[in-house]
């Protein structure tokens, strides 16, 4: 029996000829990530082990980006515990406010991460990562101790689920729309212990930052890895951001899925996920008069050059209706350079918005934006649990940058189309 | 067993649904404190404001599919543990939530039969080495899934450190 694309890798790193789903294996880690938040109680844990040091002071990255810049002294406390873990480590990859950018666009951007590698991350949008071909998911902070203590993590191999794109994605069709669809088909535990295989003829339509958002948001299908094949725009993104060399794998042709999902992406409309899951989701012709108080562009999933450019496309020349509060966060300094350069910003600034810094802040309910009471946001962001922006009886809207950028000049929650 | 001895829970029992997101269990606005205690003040809270006040030690948490969704916070695992509770049962766990519990050493049972037998307030026990939950309330017996081999090492270890540490 054949095996998957992320058998085939976890083979790989455990040393095996062949792995099958459910095998418990031990494998080696070409990464280790943490941030200010969960770093924090790894290094708590690391500190309990019987090891000098970590495995290798090149293979772990610390990304303090969810409080930060630093919102209160409790949240200070955390990134000077990490800073000074870091520096007794000598660890390379340490990321403080200046350089840091939100963590799951940081690492393929400074090429910490490649095809072909095993990544585990305490965060779980860690499965982001999948977009380049590697097998990346999210864990706690116990196994982040570890895995730093011993370059190595314990797996359950997974079983998987192949969803065969097809097709071109309409004009204001993304990514992020793309995975909305799925996990409102799927439900939020559809995939629950498995990976996500994308494949087929429609992939080579969506461009990278289209693919990160789509692995990103595997962990809310329940997912343990999102994972695409290696093609030639994976190729040249590789290339141009990292000088690791990469392996690419390949799903074996008789490999098993326990289910397979044929997406026509031309058939797709921009896709909304209503409170309190992001399987409650709705095509936009379906979402009736939803006002607004606040609206989010950024984060791990959406926080892009893309992301920001599809924004600054709609509000070009308009103004943000009266009453929403627009944020829009840049998720690195390399994408806040950018964006600065192409003159967005004025657009931005021009229409009403607020540009931050790169953080993770308002998508976990840190800090810059929070909701008060009864208040609603359309956010780009991958969440949108009960008060998880905010106040417990508030809401979260999840949507493209596209329907975001709009929902901010007309009030409520809208397409592209109606700005006519 | 575990460390030499006989593990048993019992207590009441606090029941919730599907998808318990780690952002209720913890919500993030409490993540600035990594201190367990100071975690357990506010577990449930968003869901379950009283929680907190009303929860015993040696309590049950029964909940249905997917318990612990969402983010990888261990944080939400570590203040269910230190707020008392003994077990969470639940037809279903989400993974991340699933590790980290093995791997902090809160017991947890995957039992579909337990989830849709157990109401909130009923008392029950729940045996670990044979995985049996006895609902004492309604007199019924469920039989939750065993651990395969290698976690039962890392919960008799008391948890992936001193499992690591152990070898």
């Amino acid at each position: 029996m054949g095996m998957t694309m992320t058998q085939k890798i976890l083979a790989d790193h455990a040393g095996l000829e062949e792995v099958k789903a459910g095998q418990l294996i031990e494998a080696k880690l070409d990464l280790v990530l943490g941030n200010d938040v969960t770093s924090p109680v790894a290094i708590g844990e690391i500190k309990k082990m019987k090891v000098d040091g970590v495995f290798d002071k090149d293979k772990i990255a610390l990304v303090c980006d969810h409080f930060t810049p630093n919102k209160d002294i409790k949240s200070a406390q955390l990134c000077k515990c990490t800073r000074e873990f870091a520096q007794e480590n000598d660890i390379t990859h340490f990321y403080d406010t200046g350089e840091v950018g939100i963590e799951h666009a940081l690492l393929p951007e400074k090429g910490l991460v490649v095809a072909g590698d095993v990544i585990i991350g305490a965060d779980s949008h860690t499965c982001t990562y999948g977009a380049l071909g590697a097998f990346s998911t999210g864990v706690g902070s116990t196994d982040m101790a570890a895995g730093m203590a011993t370059g190595e993590a314990w797996f359950k191999v997974p079983s998987a689920i192949k969803f065969i794109l097809t097709g071109i994605p309409a004009k204001w069709v993304s990514g992020k729309d793309v995975i909305l669809h799925i996990i409102g088909m799927i439900g939020v535990d559809g995939a629950l212990y498995k990976s996500m295989e994308f494949c087929g003829d429609g992939i080579k339509n969506l461009s990278m930052d289209d693919r990160f958002a789509m692995t990103n948001m595997a962990i809310e299908a329940g997912a343990k890895n999102g994972i695409f094949p290696v093609d030639e725009l994976t190729e040249e993104y590789m290339k141009e951001h990292s000088e690791r060399e990469y392996v690419v794998y390949e799903a074996d042709e008789d490999a098993e899925y326990d289910e397979t999902y044929t997406i026509d992406l031309s058939a797709l409309k921009p896709t909304v996920a209503f409170p309190h899951l992001p399987e409650n989701t709705r095509t936009i012709d379906q979402v009736g008069d939803v006002k607004i108080d606040q609206v989010v562009i950024g984060s791990c999933t959406n926080g892009r050059i893309e992301d920001l450019r599809i924004a600054a496309d709609v509000l070009r020349g308009k103004k943000i209706a009266k009453g929403v509060r627009t944020i829009i966060i840049p998720a690195t300094q390399a994408i806040y350079l950018q964006a600065l350069k192409e003159g967005l910003f004025e657009i931005f600034v021009e229409a009403g918005a607020a540009v931050s810094t790169p953080t993770c802040g308002p998508c976990l309910g840190g800090h810059m934006g929070i909701l008060a009471e009864g208040e609603r946001a359309v956010a780009t962001t991958n969440r949108n649990f009960v008060g998880r922006m905010g106040h417990p009886e508030s809401e979260v809207y999840l949507a493209s940058p596209a329907v975001a950028a709009v929902s901010a000049v007309t009030g409520k929650i809208s397409g592209p189309e109606e700005l006519g | 067993m575990i460390g030499g001895i006989t593990m048993k829970a019992l207590g009441k029992v606090f029941k919730y649904g599907d998808n318990v997101d780690t952002d209720v269990i913890i919500p993030a606005r409490y993540l600035n404190v990594p201190d367990a205690a100071e975690l357990a003040k506010h577990c449930m809270e968003d869901i379950d404001a009283d929680f907190a006040k009303n929860v015993n030690k040696g309590d049950i948490i029964v909940a249905n599919k997917n318990f612990g969704c969402g983010s990888s916070r261990e944080h939400a695992p570590i203040a269910i543990k230190e707020s008392g509770i003994s077990c969470v049962i639940a037809e279903t766990f989400a993974r991340i939530f699933y590790r980290n519990a093995i791997n902090i050493g809160l017991p947890i049972i995957e039992c579909v039969e337990a989830s849709k037998g157990i109401e909130a307030g009923d008392e029950v026990e729940i045996d670990f080495d044979s995985g049996m939950i006895y609902n004492k309330t309604k007199n019924t017996n469920f039989q939750g899934q065993a651990f395969p081999p290698f976690m039962q090492k890392i919960i008799e270890a008391e948890g992936l450190i001193n499992y690591i540490n152990n070898k």
